[in-house]
C-alpha cells in the first residue's frame, strides 16, 4: 500500500545475482538458479549474463537467445556491411529472433533498463538545448520542425520519445532486426508512424543523400562502438545544416570507467551484458572534443552523467570521469567579428591548421558563443 | 504464418502464466490476447468515469500546455447536465471545496463560473463533542477563507463548460459506458497490441495509452484490472438536506457535532440557507428521513443544543483540564458558541445515502491509473473525500505533464509509479485519521470519552498542532 517500488527492478536483479553467485557451484552446462523474487539467472560458462522475469518463456528460448546475442555484437562495428539491408519476405528463423529479442529492448525493467532510464537526462538534454536556437515553438510539439537523424538507434528507444516531441527523425542503425523491432514498436502508434522513418543501413551510406538537412544529428552510445571516429564524426557534420546541433551521450575512459564499466557493470553486476564495452574504444571527452573543434564543430556542453543502479536512476553530474554528453553547434560558416588576439570558430580552415591538441583554443573558442 | 500464430500463442500462454507469479502484481483477470484492429482511434488519455474528479482530470488535461498535441477522451454513461440558467432551489448535495482544490479549478478556469454562480466561504470551524464540554475551533488568523462550500450540480456544471471550451482537445461522450477492457502485455510481442483496449455498451471499440479510471467507488476499472480494494461498510448512512435558518446571520462558520450515533454538520450555503450532512445508524436515518418537517427540524435543533449526554465525571474531569489550559495560556480557552437554530427545510430535499471506507492497494499498473472514489473512499466526517480526489487529479496531472515534455510514453509505469507514491502517503495517512475518528467518536464509554475529551481540549490548545492540520486538509 505504500508504494514499496523504490528498489528498481535492477536493484532486485542486482541482489538476486549477488546471491545466486554465493550460492552456485561451478557447472559444465547451464544451470537454472532461481531465488525467492521468481528470478532467473542462466550461467553457462562462456555465454553471457542474461537476465529475465519470466522463467518459463526463457527456459525454452534460451537457444534462440544465445544465437541472436552472437549476432548482435555486430552492431558494435556500424562500418561491416554483414546484412543486405533489402526487405525479404520474412524468415521462420527470423521470426524467433524477432520473439525473443522483441521484449529486449523494449522490456522497461529488462536489459536494457539503463538506456530506458538514461532518456530522463537525455531527452531534455537535445530538448532544451535545441529550444535554445529557436524563437519559438509549439507548446505540445516544441520540436515540431526539426530534422533530426539517430545514428545507431537500436529499437528506437531516444527515436520515439524525440518523434513525440513533434520531430522528424530518421533513425539509422546497422542491424536489421533492431530495425525491424523498432518499424513494429512504432507501428502501432499512428502519430510516431508517420514521424519517424526507420533504415538499416550506415552513416557513410546516407551521407550523400542527407547532407546538410538535419538540424540535429544524435549519436547516443554509438561513439564508444566506432571504429575510426574521425570519419563518423566528420560525416556527422556532413549531415547538419550549419547552425545545426551535434549529440553525443558515451562513456570516458578513465581507470574509473574500466573499474566501474567494464569490471562491475559487465562482470560482477550484469547491468550491461558481457563484452558491449570495450575499454580501449572509450573516448575521453578532451579527445572528443578536439576531433569535434578540429572539424568544425564547437562544443557548447559537456556534462557528466552517473547511473544508480539500485534506484534505477541516472543524474547529471560535475564528474564526466564515467558516463558523459557533450553537445556541439556546426559553425555557420559566417565571419564574426572579434578581438584580433583571440581565435574564433567561424573560420574553420583555422583551426584545422592549429594545433588541435592546444586545450587553450578549445577554451578560447567556446567562450564567444556564449 | 500458421506456425507464427501457433507459436505466439504457446509463447503468449506460457507468458500469461507466468506473468502474475513474475510480475507480482496479483491475477491479470480479463486478459485475453487482442490481435488488434488498427483502425481504431488511439488515444493519449481516456477517463472512464465523469464525475467530479473524472472530468476535472479531463479538464485539467485538456488545458495542460503539454497536451496540446494530443487527444484525450471523457466516457460519461449518465447524460450531459445542462443548465439554462441557475436554479433557484439549492441542491442538497454539497461539497467542501480546500482552499487547494480551489486553487487546482482555478488553473482550467473553472473557478471562475462557480464564482459566476454561488458558492459560501467559510473562515471557522467549530467541532465538538456531545459527551462533553471538549471543543476545537480551526480559526484562519489571517482572514484568509478554511474553505468554500459549493454545491456538486455546480461544480459539475462549471466543469462542463470549460469541457466544452477546449473541445478539441478533450472528447467527450455521454451516456457511453464501458462494458470489457483488455489490458496489454508488459512488452510488445508480434501482433500484440500495447495499448489498452476499451469496448463500449454500444459495441464500438478504442484504444488508448493510459486508461485512468475515475468511476467511484464501485469502480469496473478497478475490478476489471483485479486490483484489490481493502473495503468495509459503515453501519451508517449520511442523510443530506438543505435547511432554512430561523434568522438570517453572516453564516460563514461550519458546525459539526459528534453525536454516539455519529456526527452531524451545518454548512454554510447562504445567509439564510445552510446544509446539513447527519450520518447516523441505518434506521435512525430512514426514520429521519421519513418524518414530518416539524419534528425533523425539532431533532436538528435538539441534536446540536441538547447537552443531553454530559456526564458529571466528564465534565469535572474536562473542567480540570481546561482550568489547567487557562492557567497556562489564558488567551486560548474557547467559549463553545452554538449553531444558527432551523426553522424550516427543503421539501423534498431529504435524502440518504450509505458509507463505507474503501482503499485501492493499487493506484497504478501499466497504462492504467486510479483517481478519485475508485482509488479510496472516505466518511464524510472530515469534508476531505472529493479534495482527495482533487489532490489526486492535481498530482498525476503534474508528473504526466512533465512525461509528456520529455516525450515519455504516457502509459509508462516510471512516472505513474511517482504519482501512487506521492498520493498513497497523503491518503493513507487522512483515511486512517479519520476512521481512526469516527471509532473514537461512535462510542459513549466513560474511558473513551474521557480520553477524547482530554485529546480534544489539548490539540485545542496548541495551536501550531491546529495549524498543521488545517493546513494539511487545504492541500
Amino acid at each position: 500500500m505504500w508504494g514499496g517500488r523504490k528498489l528498481s527492478s535492477f536493484g532486485n536483479r542486482f541482489l538476486g545475482v549477488l546471491r545466486s553467485r554465493c550460492w552456485s557451484t561451478q557447472a559444465e552446462g547451464a544451470r537454472l538458479t532461481s531465488s525467492a523474487e521468481n528470478q532467473v539467472s542462466w550461467t553457462p560458462q562462456t555465454k553471457p549474463w542474461v537476465f529475465s522475469e519470466y522463467r518459463i518463456m526463457w527456459f525454452k528460448s534460451c537457444r534462440m537467445t544465445f544465437a541472436c546475442l552472437n549476432r548482435m555484437k555486430i552492431y558494435r562495428y556500424p562500418w561491416r556491411r554483414l546484412y543486405s539491408t533489402s526487405q525479404t519476405t520474412v524468415d521462420n528463423s527470423e521470426i524467433k529472433t524477432f520473439l525473443a529479442l522483441a521484449h529486449r529492448w523494449w522490456d522497461e525493467q529488462g536489459v536494457y533498463a539503463p538506456l530506458h532510464s538514461m532518456n530522463d537526462l537525455r531527452v531534455p538534454f537535445i530538448r532544451d538545448n535545441l529550444l535554445k536556437t529557436v524563437a519559438h515553438h509549439q507548446s505540445g510539439k516544441p520540436l515540431s520542425g526539426m530534422k533530426i537523424l539517430d545514428v545507431g538507434c537500436g529499437g528506437g528507444l531516444l527515436s520515439e520519445p524525440l518523434g513525440r516531441l513533434g520531430a522528424s527523425v530518421i533513425g539509422i542503425d546497422p542491424v536489421d532486426e533492431n530495425i525491424k523491432i523498432a518499424q513494429h514498436h512504432k507501428s502501432f502508434d499512428p502519430v510516431l508512424d508517420k514521424r519517424i522513418e526507420y533504415r538499416a543501413c550506415s552513416l557513410e551510406e546516407i551521407v550523400e543523400e542527407t547532407a546538410e538537412t538535419c538540424d540535429a544529428v544524435v549519436a547516443s552510445e554509438v561513439v564508444e562502438h566506432v571504429i575510426d571516429l574521425e570519419t563518423f564524426i566528420q560525416c556527422c557534420c556532413q549531415v547538419l545544416k550549419p547552425g545545426g546541433s551535434l549529440f553525443i551521450t558515451t562513456i570516458n575512459k578513465t581507470q574509473l570507467s574500466y573499474a566501474l564499466g567494464i569490471v562491475f557493470s559487465e562482470q560482477i553486476a550484469g547491468i550491461v551484458p558481457k563484452g558491449t564495452h570495450t575499454w580501449e574504444k572509450f573516448v575521453s571527452p578532451e579527445k572528443l572534443e578536439s576531433i569535434l573543434e578540429s572539424n568544425g564543430l564547437s562544443v557548447q556542453t559537456v556534462a557528466g552523467m552517473l547511473y544508480n543502479p539500485l534506484s534505477g536512476y541516472w543524474h547529471w553530474s560535475e564528474n564526466t570521469s564515467l558516463n558523459y554528453a557533450a553537445h556541439a553547434v556546426k559553425s555557420t560558416g559566417q565571419e564574426h567579428p572579434v578581438p584580433a588576439e583571440f581565435v574564433f570558430k567561424g573560420e574553420t580552415e583555422e583551426l584545422r591548421d592549429k594545433d588541435s591538441t592546444n586545450p587553450g583554443n578549445a577554451i578560447l573558442a567556446r567562450a564567444p558563443q556564449k | 504464418m500458421l506456425r507464427v500464430s501457433t507459436m505466439a500463442a504457446r509463447l503468449a500462454v506460457s507468458r500469461w502464466r507466468a506473468a502474475p507469479s513474475a510480475a507480482g502484481r496479483g491475477p491479470l483477470l480479463s486478459c485475453r490476447r487482442w490481435s488488434g484492429d488498427k483502425a481504431d482511434t488511439v488515444y493519449d488519455v481516456v477517463v472512464s468515469g465523469g464525475g467530479l474528479v473524472g472530468a476535472a482530470m479531463a479538464c485539467a488535461l485538456g488545458y495542460d500546455i503539454h497536451f496540446h498535441d494530443k487527444k484525450i477522451l471523457l466516457l460519461e454513461a449518465g447524460p450531459k447536465k445542462v443548465w439554462e440558467k441557475l436554479p433557484e432551489t439549492y441542491s442538497n448535495r454539497v461539497s467542501s471545496i480546500s482552499p487547494g482544490s480551489a486553487t487546482l479549478l482555478s488553473s482550467f478556469g473553472a473557478w471562475d463560473h462557480i464564482c459566476n454562480m454561488r458558492y459560501r466561504a467559510f473562515r471557522r470551524m467549530q467541532v465538538w463533542d456531545a459527551c462533553s464540554e471538549a471543543l476545537i475551533m480551526f480559526d484562519k488568523d489571517n482572514l484568509d477563507d478554511m474553505g468554500y462550500i459549493v454545491e456538486n450540480d455546480v461544480i459539475m456544471c462549471a466543469l462542463t463548460k470549460q469541457l466544452e471550451a477546449v473541445s478539441d482537445r478533450v472528447t467527450v461522450l455521454y451516456r457511453s459506458k464501458a462494458v470489457s477492457y483488455t489490458w496489454p502485455y508488459p512488452f510488445t510481442m508480434a501482433d500484440s497490441s500495447p495499448w489498452v483496449h476499451i469496448t463500449l455498451g454500444d459495441g464500438s471499440t478504442l484504444q488508448t495509452k493510459l486508461l485512468i479510471g475515475a468511476d467511484g467507488h464501485n469502480s469496473g476499472v478497478r475490478q476489471a484490472a483485479g486490483i484489490q480494494n481493502v473495503s468495509w461498510n459503515y453501519d451508517q448512512s449520511a442523510v443530506v438536506a438543505t435547511l432554512h435558518l430561523s434568522e438570517a446571520t453572516e453564516n460563514n462558520v461550519a458546525w459539526q457535532r459528534f453525536l454516539p450515533s455519529g456526527p452531524i454538520a451545518l454548512l454554510p450555503l447562504s445567509d439564510t440557507l445552510s446544509s446539513l450532512v447527519w450520518s447516523t445508524s441505518h434506521e435512525h436515518a430512514a426514520e429521519l428521513v421519513g418524518m414530518d418537517e416539524e419534528k425533523f427540524v425539532d431533532t436538528i435543533n435538539s441534536a446540536f443544543w441538547s447537552d443531553a449526554n454530559h456526564t458529571d465525571f466528564i465534565d469535572s474531569a474536562s473542567t480540570v483540564l481546561q482550568s489547567v489550559v487557562g492557567f497556562l495560556r489564558p488567551t486560548k480557552v474557547s467559549a463553545r458558541q452554538l449553531p444558527p437554530s432551523v426553522a424550516r427545510v427543503d421539501a423534498r430535499s431529504r435524502v440518504l445515502f450509505p458509507l463505507g471506507l474503501g482503499h485501492a492497494a493499487e493506484y497504478v499498473r501499466p497504462r492504467l491509473a486510479l483517481i478519485g472514489d475508485a482509488a479510496h473512499r472516505v466518511h464524510p466526517l472530515a469534508g476531505q473525500g472529493v479534495n482527495m480526489g482533487f489532490g489526486d487529479v492535481s498530482s498525476l496531472v503534474h508528473h504526466l505533464s512533465a512525461a509528456a515534455f520529455n516525450g515519455k510514453d504516457l502509459g509508462s509505469m516510471s512516472h505513474l509509479t511517482g504519482y501512487e507514491t506521492d498520493r498513497q502517503r497523503h491518503n493513507t495517512a487522512l483515511l486512517a485519521a479519520t476512521d481512526l475518528l469516527k471509532r473514537l467518536y461512535s462510542t459513549s464509554a466513560a474511558p473513551l470519552v474521557l480520553l477524547r475529551t482530554w485529546g480534544l481540549q489539548a490539540t485545542n490548545a496548541v495551536s501550531p498542532l491546529k495549524e498543521q492540520i488545517m493546513a494539511f486538509a487545504s492541500k
